[in-house]
């Protein structure tokens, strides 16, 4: 209760305005009571989160309570899983993402996504990262714009001199900024994450880390994460979600990165931060 | 617990236990070794027999495959058996194998792909997935009767090459879906999500991601069930392959005959020489059916050292 009147008092504007507010921030994506369910069990309940523009998000909370489904709200993705069940309402740009007017394969090409663990397509760099472009019926100049996005997710120097080989000759640091190019590529506005670190060593992950503070400057990042002090060093703002008994996840707390971790203001934010659950 | 261990050793425990330990030890091993022994003899009885039976058809055939090379291949059936050869039948066969890729693997394929990646999971695709699975299983003389129905009499297309190869194509057709959907369901999730992600539609998924990674699995599957099909004789006597034609066929609405049957009409005389170039033949359809086993074979590798570099 007392959580849904602290939403309801960070929300200061009403939910169809379409023009952001004045010397603040905008808001690039929005849910309203989103909630998600497979077959009969419910994972996500009635989360109200407003997603700023240019800024890094992330989302923090134990395991299994929904964060990925959550992301995968923003870019239909769970559109693939033939159980799942989406309720309430998701906004992007003040337009609503799941209207039956919708496009998905659109919204993918707008909002892109990088996955916990790195997927390369078993060809080449050059094509990896043209794929988006060229199913995308891209016509221009698609060498200049392969350069450019692999220049962006810092992989350019270590790979310009073998673009026609094989992606899976990488690294796993290496493969996972190319999926961040291949994903830059189609130059969404917003890039979802999904644990992109989880699987890689501590210096491929410092690497991800700053190519997503320099990325931040253009594109809107939502990031998930398990690591906090990823968060609190990656982050603008940060969500946290938890579950309760029946394993639906909800949104306790969302604010900037620094009062959530020096001072947040529900007492199982501060418990999961200091580490005394999850 | 080590004092306990001390006390129990200077009653001499520790010598039961060991020697209880030393004949169980013993037992296992020699279960083990026996058990070796069986799975080997069963392999070497299975090597044997092939052996022997491999040994019996070259030293019968052999001869006549070579003489005065290559007049085994190019001659026509003939009443005496130093002049007839397997020119007609092996024409037949590889027209007829022509004609049945054509059919059978767009159709296959594209119902695979449509089974696996666009149908619904309700009862009906279950139920027709296991239609198909059972089809693989139906005696191929019911396919030769099914054959002459719809294809000989029904379509009018008579006894002609043209029949046997779609009769041949619906035999193989239900291995070539289930291998096929094998080879597709084998595609990881991972990929399909990344190609998703990027804005991809799911046709332009399954033509740049899922098919080129599925294409090794379907292509041995197809050329396995191919295989099973080249030696395959009770459907193409139904639906009328002769058994004694003397021509090549020069369109794919000529009768025919294929090497199945000419070897069957051979083994058949009473004639000894004709016991000859029987085995022959044999040979030749075994080294075909190893030449593409091994072509299946040398396929998948390449295809799966080039997605693993």
């Amino acid at each position: 209760m007392e959580t849904a009147i602290k939403i309801a008092v960070d929300q200061v504007e009403p939910p169809q305005s379409p023009a952001p507010e004045t010397g603040g921030e905008s808001i690039k994506l929005r849910t309203i009571g989103l909630s998600v369910r497979y077959r009969e069990r419910l994972a996500l309940r009635g989360i109200s989160l407003n997603i700023p523009a240019n800024k890094v998000t992330a989302i923090i909370g134990p395991s299994g309570c929904g964060k990925s489904t959550l992301l995968r709200c923003f870019n239909r993705m769970n559109d693939l899983i033939p159980d799942a069940h989406v309720d309430g309402k998701v906004l992007f740009n003040e337009m609503d993402l799941y209207a039956p007017e919708a496009d998905p394969t659109e919204i993918r090409y707008r909002i892109g996504m990088v996955f916990q663990r790195p997927n390369p397509f078993p060809k080449s760099i050059y094509d990896n990262v043209a794929f988006g472009l060229r199913i995308n019926g891209h016509k221009g100049n698609i060498d200049g714009l392969v350069q450019r996005s692999l220049q962006h997710a810092a992989l350019w120097d270590e790979v310009k001199d073998r673009l026609k080989k094989s992606a899976l000759t990488l690294s796993g640091g290496q493969q996972q900024r190319l999926c961040i190019a291949r994903a830059l590529a189609v130059e969404p506005e917003v890039i979802l994450m999904d644990e992109p670190c989880s699987s890689l060593d501590p210096i491929a992950t410092l690497a991800i880390e700053d190519l997503i503070r320099s990325l931040s400057s253009e594109y809107t990042i939502i990031i998930v994460t398990h690591n906090m002090q990823q968060a609190a060093r990656v982050s603008d703002e940060t969500a946290f979600l938890t579950t309760e008994s029946d394993g639906a996840g909800y949104l306790v707390e969302h604010g900037n990165t620094r009062q959530i971790f020096t001072n947040p203001m529900d007492e199982r934010t501060e418990a999961y931060i200091t580490g005394r659950f999850g | 617990m080590q004092a306990e261990h001390r006390s129990y050793a200077s009653r001499g425990y520790a010598g039961e236990l060991a020697a209880e330990r030393a004949r169980s030890l013993a037992g296992r091993k020699f279960r083990a070794r026996a058990f070796y022994g069986l799975i080997l003899a069963a392999t070497l009885l299975v090597i044997v027999a092939l052996f022997v039976l491999l040994a019996a058809i070259i030293v019968d055939g052999g001869g006549s495959l070579f003489r005065d090379f290559p007049s085994f291949f190019t001659s026509a059936p003939s009443r005496y058996a130093h002049m007839a050869g397997i020119k007609v039948a092996l024409l037949g066969t590889l027209w007829m194998m022509a004609f049945t890729v054509l059919f059978s693997f767009p159709i296959g394929v594209g119902a695979a792909i449509y089974l696996e990646e666009y149908a619904p999971r309700h009862w009906l695709t279950r139920l027709i997935q296991i239609n198909i699975a059972n089809l693989a299983g139906v005696p191929s003389i019911v396919y030769g009767i099914l054959g002459l129905a719809l294809f000989v009499r029904g379509l009018a297309l008579e006894r002609s090459i043209l029949s046997g190869a779609l009769t041949m194509s619906l035999l193989i057709m239900p291995i070539i879906i289930i291998t096929t959907q094998e080879a597709l369901r084998s595609v990881p999730l991972s990929l399909r999500q990344a190609s998703y992600a990027l804005g991809a539609t799911r046709w332009q998924t399954i033509w740049h991601i899922v098919l080129p990674q599925a294409i090794p699995g379907i292509l041995t599957g197809t050329i396995l069930s191919l295989s099973r099909g080249i030696g395959e004789t009770a459907p193409l006597i139904m639906v009328g392959a002769l058994t004694y034609i003397a021509f090549t066929p020069a369109s794919p609405l000529d009768p025919f005959t294929a090497l199945p049957i000419q070897i069957f009409n051979w083994t058949a005389r009473p004639q000894e020489e004709f016991h000859g170039i029987a085995a022959a033949a044999i040979i030749v359809l075994l080294v075909t059916l190893l030449a593409m086993n091994a072509g299946a074979i040398y396929l998948r590798d390449r295809f799966q050292k080039r997605s693993e570099v």
